[in-house]
């Protein structure tokens, strides 16, 4: 049988909240054993996030927590004692990886920097993610979100050019962060099977929105190659209101009508010198009189019919789903996508499965999101702490 | 000059990348970036769009007729080889190899499978028919090279109802949820613009599963066909909505700047032209440490606001007052006292903040090369550091065909009258031909 992708590596697990957790989540998906640690009493802090059932918050049913967090054992460790700092670093020599993402003065307070666990650990992978990195005049600052999104992202040019900047939806800057902090992870286990020496990631969430490849890259390039500024309402809204919902359905461009008319039942668009001719098709009067044609036949037709015609006329295009179109939608279901999974306090849901598979290999094993230290008692036993040890540890508050 | 003969991780890696637009050259970038010798297959006698350029011919009527940032070439003049001076280009073509040759005839499509047998991986991320049509499949690429690695990212897969569909990031965001969740409370998703997160999603995805590909490989000895979703590479980064309906039946919306119940939490105008700072606070002693900053206003001192469920409820009426106080003050100067005194604050940077702002420059995350054809700039470089393996950009976007004489004289071996013949019909060249859209 063929490993999971992953398998073999241990992963200590220091991250709470989502930029971190979704970094961990991404390696035990793809098989890595992980190691979750949290606070004890309140865990991870996303567990008073919500959503929560009937908006009742509860530490074992936070959707953001389960979500982020099957598939990873859990255990509780008071890293403020100098015993759980002590079983934290029994737990680090014996593990591959480890990630965390507090603030940055965090980890050197405890006296658990880089340098001081690689001493114990030559070989370890330590990845560190921040708002803004562990150097740097923002080193101190604190981010969030929203500001991270400001100071290194797109926020300056999104939303629409009459209102404020727009964020984007939920807590997917930190959620992109956690991936390419995934990436970077394991990059570094490939540098590692090499030179047999580990490495320490310093991974600034800021930074990886100021590099990643959405409209920021080219805006960068088209300013310094033309002094300008870019500022919101640059484009046109391409989302179009149907039947019974929206539709973004690409009309625009050089070949636009090329392929649109045929779409509309109107082939004769292609050669109207009004839409054809691409400087002319840009003129308002134009623009308004194509989207008239367009509207007329969208707002005729449900989201699938007009998605179904589109593609067949070979028109980039996609429907506006909500959460529950998602859930409801036959493509997703028929490929399997959704990973069925029973949680013992919070009860049983369908979570968003991985972005790919890896052919041939093992079906992961699912492991529900762990209660609140549910795994303190065998992991410390892993590491040689019976029974009565781990009894005197409760006492003390250290797990 | 660059050190580039430094040490990095995935120099023993030798990338086929076949990716266009944003998502998979991204994801080819995320590799190139640390050491992977990542060769850009680009068809000489076809252009991909957007990735290399709009059209090989680019009318200046075109241009000056939608000076926006998608059309931003140097002095808005594409010149006589636009695909060298288009922004798009610029932004993820550092770090990558670039080689010619003509796909649609079978002696280019042999070329590509003779490369193919001395690379550990192929990428790429076209509809699913277009890697059909120039018969470039798993079953084909393992016969030439048994352990090949090939990793697919079209928008929905490989199988199902919408295999075969045309999706571009802008479009998967609305098919993956998250069109419809961005936006003010007061309007409908036909208020968005285009943005392009999706492309990046499924771009730092395609990277995770080339390196856990790269891993299997090492540790097995085995490659194989991973396919891409980027539609289900983006679902999970709502995964908490989606679990939300389950759980309440719930759909969630579009929310403004609001999040959970953080206030204030939004976009603060402040003084100058378009100047926004972020402010989000989500705790009772930010909330204070904001309160200093003003300077003790007495309405702060209202007893709906001591709390942050109180402010949240009120956080209309809080976004007012604050704009009223950020509005007398320069960005900078709001975000330097909030953060003195323990506020999350941050300038809603554009791109020439960007540019010079302290905290990227400190990290020296931007380099500057000279290129031909666009002189001297910065470009975005590595996005985190490895502080036992020093990094930094090896070389800028690569000219079309820059590599030609590596790729098929050293990798190939091709000898000197056969490479002539190669450029004389068309496969090797740097430039496209004028027949080319």
């Amino acid at each position: 049988m063929l490993q999971a992708a992953l398998e073999g590596l241990k992963v200590v697990d220091l991250t709470h909240y989502i930029a971190g957790p979704n970094c961990t989540k991404l390696l035990a998906d793809y098989g890595a054993e992980v190691t979750k640690i949290e606070r004890p009493i309140t865990g991870d802090g996303a567990r008073q996030l919500g959503p929560f059932p009937e908006d009742v918050p509860h530490l074992e049913k936070s959707a953001l927590f389960l979500h982020l967090n099957a598939n990873k054992r859990g255990m509780t460790l008071n890293l403020k004692s100098v015993k759980g700092v002590e079983i934290l670093k029994e737990l680090v020599q014996r593990a591959d990886i480890l990630v965390e993402n507090f603030h940055p003065r965090v980890m050197p307070a405890l006296g658990l920097n880089y340098d001081i666990l690689k001493a114990t650990n030559p070989e370890l992978i330590m990845v560190s993610i921040s708002d803004f990195g562990q150097t740097g005049p923002y080193r101190n600052y604190k981010g969030s979100e929203i500001v991270d999104y400001a100071l290194g992202g797109a926020f300056y040019t999104t939303g629409p050019s009459d209102r404020p900047p727009l964020k984007l939806g939920g807590n997917v800057v930190a959620y992109y962060a956690g991936a390419h902090s995934a990436v970077a992870t394991v990059i570094a286990v490939l540098g590692q099977m090499q030179r047999g020496s580990g490495d320490y990631l310093d991974i600034s969430i800021q930074q990886t929105q100021a590099g990643s490849p959405d409209r920021l890259g080219p805006m960068l390039m088209g300013h310094q190659f033309n002094d300008e500024i870019w500022h919101r309402g640059a484009s046109r809204p391409p989302v179009r209101p149907c039947l019974d919902g929206y539709m973004n359905i690409q009309i625009g461009g050089p070949r636009g009508p090329e392929r649109v008319g045929p779409m509309l039942g109107m082939p004769e668009l292609a050669s109207d010198p009004r839409f054809a001719d691409p400087i002319e098709a840009i003129k308002p009067e134009n623009q308004e009189a194509f989207e008239a044609i367009f509207l007329t036949w969208l707002l005729e037709k449900p989201m699938s019919e007009a998605w179904e015609t589109a593609q067949k006329g070979h028109v980039a295009s996609g429907p506006i789903y909500t959460a529950q179109d998602i859930l409801a939608d036959p493509h997703f279901r028929s490929r399997a996508f959704w990973e069925e999974i029973e949680h013992s306090v919070a009860g049983g849901f369908e979570y968003a499965g991985r972005p790919f598979r890896i052919p041939g290999e093992a079906r992961i094993r699912r492991l529900p999101p762990p209660l609140l230290g549910q795994h303190t008692r065998e992991i410390l036993a892993d590491i040689g702490y019976d029974n009565n040890a781990v009894k005197s540890l409760r006492k003390e508050g250290v797990v | 000059m660059k050190d580039n003969n430094r040490w990095l991780p995935l120099a023993d890696i030798r990338i086929a990348d076949m990716t266009i637009v944003l998502a998979g050259t991204g994801a080819a970038s995320l590799m190139a970036d640390w050491g992977a010798e990542v060769i850009r297959i680009e068809p000489s006698q076809a252009l991909q769009p957007v990735t290399r350029t709009i059209l090989a011919h680019m009318p200046q009527s075109l241009i000056d007729a939608n000076k926006t940032w998608y059309y931003a070439f140097p002095n808005w003049d594409p010149g006589d080889h636009p695909w060298e001076r288009y922004p798009f280009y610029h932004a993820h073509g550092k770090n990558k190899m670039s080689m010619t040759v003509d796909l649609k005839r079978e002696e280019g499509r042999q070329i590509l499978k003779n490369l193919v047998a001395v690379s550990d991986v192929l990428i790429e991320n076209n509809v699913p028919e277009t890697m059909e049509k120039l018969g470039v499949d798993y079953e084909e690429l393992r016969s030439i090279k048994p352990d090949i690695i090939m990793v697919r990212m079209p928008a929905y897969g490989l199988s199902g109802p919408y295999s075969g569909y045309r999706s571009f990031g802008s479009h998967l965001e609305g098919a993956g949820g998250h069109t419809y969740i961005r936006g003010y409370e007061d309007s409908d998703p036909s208020a968005n613009e285009d943005i392009y997160f999706g492309d990046a999603c499924a771009a730092v995805s395609g990277a995770y599963a080339v390196a856990l590909a790269i891993r299997r490989l090492k540790r097995t000895g085995k490659g194989g066909l991973i396919e891409l979703s980027q539609s289900e590479a983006l679902i999970p980064f709502f995964g908490e909505n989606l679990i939300d309906y389950q759980m309440n039946g719930r759909i969630t919306g579009p929310k403004g700047n609001d999040l959970y119940d953080m206030a204030p939490h939004n976009a603060y105008r402040c003084l100058g032209e378009d100047r926004w700072v972020a402010i989000a606070v989500g705790k009772d002693n930010e909330w204070a440490g904001l309160i200093h900053a003003m300077g003790d206003p007495d309405w702060a001192q209202d007893a709906r606001f001591a709390t942050q469920p109180g402010r949240y409820q009120h956080r209309r009426e809080l976004d007012e007052r604050i704009n009223a106080w950020t509005a007398q003050h320069e960005d900078r100067w709001v975000m330097e006292i909030l953060q003195e005194n323990g506020v999350p604050a941050g300038t809603i940077n554009d791109v020439s903040d960007m540019l010079t702002d302290p905290q990227l420059a400190a990290r020296g995350f931007f380099e500057e090369f000279d290129r031909p054809y666009t002189g001297r700039n910065k470009y975005a470089g590595i996005v985190y550091k490895m502080g036992n393996t020093p990094n930094s950009v090896r070389f800028p976007p690569a000219t079309l065909g820059q590599h030609n004489n590596h790729v098929y004289r050293d990798l190939l071996g091709l000898p000197d009258n056969e490479y002539v013949r190669l450029e004389r019909e068309g496969h090797i060249g740097t430039t496209y031909g004028d027949n080319v859209p």
